[in-house]
């Protein structure tokens, strides 16, 4: 509590609720409800202009979900650095949890049904990762950073959830663990050498990764070197979702006028495969404007960054716009066929509760490291202090 | 301060890789610009085409078929709506069930539940499958009345061809059917299901235009097949209304007339135009059979049926035209230079050589001219006059007036016939020429062989004196300046007075009391006919029998009795209408075909078809009378 105190006179009454509130940078709350604007948008236009199935239930999750982010946000960073660790342990439960219900069940796992919302816990992973490593390299002198053994714990604590969500099965989900964990050990100091060995290490682990994949999985992937080999089969997806967005040109078909995705030739257009229905009706001025409003916002993010005094928080923003990045990167590469078909969602337009949830609740952690910028938090934690 | 130190280290390696950090993903966020550049600007025009492919589906309109008419107008082969009751799976709640509810208003055999259940599987859910075609009005309405309990089952109507003549007129107007392998062309109408398209007869001699242009619908479609919507539509060009010389009247009198003989065929001509008012052949079948699609079992009847029914006796149905030769034997004489006066003395028979050569009266005419001969019909006469001619002046004058080739009607299966030539016997047979062969081809026996239509031309020629052609077809309603002139037929290079002595002597057979017809002689003033009979043996009568007595033909067997025939125009002053009528195997010409004719010619006359001054593509309706 003595550093309770001691942060209370550094900030003076910059902690109260009410001044908290102020502190919320409202701008980028502005950009985040423009870009679940052109979500709402597209669901509609992806119901062939109705409200019904899916733009008013996800409108009605935004609204929660903004409630979600302010109130994470306006939980003090102190909190969420102390509690860092057990809602890690507590996500790699649920996951756990999800792995023994699946073999239970049958097939794929990946949800947790709580009546009331039923939450992946592969996606909550994404921010909980985030989190812990955040929390294990605040505490970490410099010197020893490029230790190897300091390396060993981050690696587990980023291939242990990996392999679980892998084995769920969900490759999109499992490599975008591994690509924010390898961030945000990049961001924290990690010498370049230890990177160049995972790499060798994971191409030799090619070979092994592919015998552990699923059929379906290394369909994807074939399809995906050369997709029109199969254009009814697995490839029908990218081929399809290339003619939507190629033959929607420079400035679309217009709002409500896309034919590619309103006639089902787009699969799953209101979840993975949303952009493709925007850059159909807007054409490469609505894919390059979306893009921008998305580049805006990991702006922020990187800016939240920047000017957060403790590192926790710095390393904490870093990785959630990290994760916000790589939603938006591999979920746009992938609809143009840059990469293989994984299931990523795009953030804050996709459909989907607990995508929604937990885009919006990095958003509020990250909204939390600003509004909690000037806290500094010991590198040795807060209890012991 | 070292922790001071070690912070700032930290914050300079924080900032250096999150900056670098950054610097990647702008890049990574220029490769997808760059890609969508690439896709929607670079690469769209290729896509655009692909999308127009996946979206836009393209559906053939089958135009109605052309009406047949005749040359009133008079229905001949129309389009009927032809209901078919189809079911959409996804349509119906269960389908079981429906297919059993359905089973109690229509009753379904196994067989038909087989192919339904193979189809609905086979096809995707919102395709129609047809549960049973050609419904009666009865089950339209028993279903319909159902149908609120039948979710899934539509009724739709489609057109299908009907000849209300049924098989009166089946052998010229033939018959529509599912288009063979061999029918494919490059008309994407022939891949339609359920497409017909005419096999024989006027219907595919006409075909193409009576099949109309394939309209197209552009229509929407979504990944699964499904219709969204109609883009756009053109409706093509139904079919051509055909207008044939046919009258209808006629036509079903003349059928009716001979329907109950076992084979039979007759032609009704229009001397001045050639027009065919009427072509029969019996028996005949029912051209809708095939329209509905026949039965292997039907199929198998009609073609292992030794009668042939699907063979239009009236142009590909040969026989000796026996007696109804003599006129152009006659003329082949005159123009050798026979006198028509020239007199010989008929006693019954004629030797020539080791052979003798009987006449059909077995003691003998007595005296006979060249108008007697022909007016009962002497066999002896001809042997001499046919002896003086000679055998290819005979054959010269039989194919001027269309014997020994095709009429070139159009309609399929027309056979040439045969006018023997010396020649034409040394090619075939190696052997020359017997000049007792000619007496036999002097009373149409022997190698000569003809059609009916010929039959009818030639009658048609000797009334007219020009080189009447006949034609089934008047034209397109639609376009009456492409209707078909009347012809003038050029005269033929026969001296009038020649055609007069003929002419006379056809009058005296029907007119004149000791006329081989004249019990069968038109009684009406000024519709009175003139005409020749024929009788065609089909066997050889050994001389054991002529000693012992011809057998009659009453005793004889059906198939060895002879073909009776009769050729006759009217009216006998201003002749006008043609007509041959042969019957098979029906004994004496006078007896079993002259009647036909008699009443055939009076029933034309009657009618009139032809009517009087300018004839439009639809002659004036004759006036009925009781």
């Amino acid at each position: 509590m003595a550093f309770n105190e001691h942060a209370l006179q550094r900030h003076g009454p910059g902690l109260k609720l009410s001044d908290k509130i102020w502190q919320i940078n409202w701008p980028m709350i502005l950009l985040i409800g423009l870009i679940a604007l052109v979500g709402f948008a597209m669901l509609y236009s992806a119901a062939g202009g109705n409200w019904q199935p899916w733009a008013a239930r996800q409108a009605m999750r935004f609204g929660v979900g903004l409630a979600l982010m302010l109130t994470v946000a306006l939980v003090d960073i102190r909190i969420w650095f102390r509690w860092a660790y057990l809602l890690y342990a507590g996500v790699v439960v649920l996951l756990i949890a999800v792995e023994i219900m699946g073999s239970i069940g049958m097939g794929a796992q990946r949800w947790i049904d709580l009546k009331i919302i039923q939450i992946q816990p592969s996606e909550l992973m994404k921010i909980a990762i985030v989190l812990a490593l955040a929390r294990y390299y605040h505490g970490l002198p410099q010197e020893e950073v490029t230790r190897p053994s300091r390396v060993l714990a981050p690696l587990v604590m980023i291939l242990a959830p990996a392999a679980l969500v892998l084995k769920q099965p969900d490759l999109g989900t499992a490599a975008m663990l591994i690509m924010v964990g390898g961030a945000l050990l990049f961001i924290a100091g990690v010498a370049l050498w230890k990177f160049a060995i995972v790499l060798v290490a994971g191409l030799s682990a090619i070979p092994i990764a592919w015998n552990a994949l699923h059929d379906y999985q290394r369909q994807r992937v074939l399809t995906f070197l050369d997709p029109e080999t199969d254009p009814l089969g697995s490839g029908y997806h990218i081929l399809q979702s290339k003619i939507a967005l190629g033959s929607g040109g420079l400035l679309g078909k217009g709002f409500l006028g896309g034919t590619q995705s309103h006639l089902n030739f787009l699969p799953e257009m209101q979840t993975d495969f949303i952009f493709t229905v925007l850059a159909e009706e807007f054409g490469l001025a609505g894919g390059l404007l979306l893009i921008g409003l998305y580049t805006l916002l990991f702006v922020y993010g990187f800016a939240i960054g920047f000017r957060s005094r403790n590192l926790f928080a710095r390393l904490l923003a870093l990785g959630l716009t990290c994760n916000l990045f790589l939603y938006v990167f591999i979920n746009i590469a992938m609809v143009m066929g840059l990469i293989p078909v994984v299931g990523v969602p795009l953030p804050l337009i996709s459909y989907g509760g607990t995508a929604m949830l937990a885009v919006m609740a990095g958003l509020g952690l990250l909204m939390s490291c600003y509004v909690h910028r000037d806290v500094r938090i010991p590198r040795r934690g807060l209890a012991e202090d | 301060m070292p922790r001071s130190h070690d912070d700032q280290g930290r914050s300079r390696t924080f900032t250096r890789r999150a900056l670098l950090v950054g610097a990647g993903q702008a890049g990574l966020l220029g490769l997808l610009g760059g890609r969508l550049y690439y896709l929607q600007v670079q690469e769209s025009d290729r896509y655009k085409m692909l999308a127009e492919d996946n979206r836009i589906n393209l559906r053939l309109l089958a135009p109605p078929r052309g009406r047949i008419v005749d040359r009133f107008g008079v229905p001949l082969a129309v389009n009927v709506e032809n209901y078919r009751l189809l079911l959409v799976r996804e349509q119906t709640p269960d389908f079981e069930a429906t297919l059993e509810a359905l089973s109690q208003i229509i009753p379904l055999n196994d067989k038909e539940l087989a192919r339904i259940r193979r189809e609905v599987l086979r096809k995707r859910g919102f395709v129609p499958v047809t549960v049973r075609d050609h419904l009666t009005w009865r089950q339209v309405s028993r279903i319909e009345v159902n149908a609120p309990d039948l979710a899934g089952i539509s009724i739709e109507a489609a057109q299908s061809r009907y000849h209300p003549q049924a098989a009166m007129s089946a052998q010229v107007l033939g018959y529509v059917a599912a288009p063979s392998q061999a029918d494919l062309s490059d008309d994407p109408l022939l891949q339609l299901p359920g497409f017909r398209i005419g096999k024989t007869g006027m219907e595919r001699i006409y075909d193409t235009e009576l099949r109309g242009l394939a309209g197209s619908s552009h229509v929407e479609v979504n990944a699964g097949g499904r219709i969204i919507r109609e883009l756009a539509r053109d409706e093509g060009k139904p079919g051509r209304e055909l207008v044939l010389t046919l009258d209808a009247g006629i036509q079903s009198y003349l059928h009716q007339r001979i329907v109950g003989e076992t084979a039979a065929a007759g032609v009704v001509l229009d001397i001045e135009t050639g027009d065919v008012l009427a072509l029969s052949s019996v028996p005949s079948y029912d051209p809708n059979g095939f329209s509905r699609g026949l039965t292997a079992a039907d199929w198998r009847d009609l073609t292992s049926d030794p009668l042939r029914p699907l063979n239009n006796r009236a142009l590909s149905g040969l026989y000796a035209p026996g007696s109804t030769y003599k006129m152009l034997v006659a003329l082949a004489a005159l123009e050798a230079g026979v006198n028509p006066h020239h007199r010989v003395y008929c006693r019954g028979v004629v030797q020539l050589g080791n052979a003798r050569f009987h006449c059909w009266k077995k003691h003998g005419h007595g005296w006979m001219d060249m108008h007697d001969a022909l007016k009962r019909s002497c066999d002896t006469y001809f042997y001499d006059i046919s002896r003086k001619a000679g055998i290819d002046r005979i054959s010269e004058m039989s194919r001027r007036f269309g014997l020994g080739s095709p009429v070139g009607i159009g309609l399929e299966g027309e056979k040439a016939g045969l006018v023997p030539t010396k020649d034409w016997k040394q090619a075939i047979f190696g052997e020359p020429w017997q000049p007792g062969e000619t007496l036999v081809t002097s009373i149409g026996q022997g190698f000569i062989l003809t059609t009916p239509l010929q039959l009818a031309v030639m009658t048609a020629r000797l009334a007219s004196g020009r080189m009447v052609q006949p034609r089934l077809a008047r034209g397109f309603l639609d376009d009456p300046a492409e209707a078909l002139d009347n012809p003038s037929f050029p005269e033929m290079t026969v001296p009038e007075p020649h055609f007069q002595i003929v002419r006379a002597g056809m009058d005296a057979v029907v007119n004149h009391v000791r006329g081989t017809a004249y019990r069968r002689r038109i009684k009406e003033e000024g519709w009175e006919m003139a005409g020749k009979t024929g009788t065609s043996q089909v066997r050889r009568i050994t001389l054991a029998e002529r000693r012992a007595g011809v057998i009659k033909n009453k005793d004889l067997p059906w198939h060895r009795r002879d073909h009776a025939l009769f050729v006759g125009y009217a009216p006998v002053y201003a002749p006008r209408y043609a007509c041959a009528v042969i019957v098979e195997h029906g004994g004496g010409g006078s007896k079993a075909a002259a009647p036909i004719v008699r009443d055939v010619l009076t029933v034309t006359q009657r009618r009139d078809p032809t009517g009087a001054g300018a004839r439009p593509l639809l002659a004036g309706r004759p006036v009925e009378d009781g």
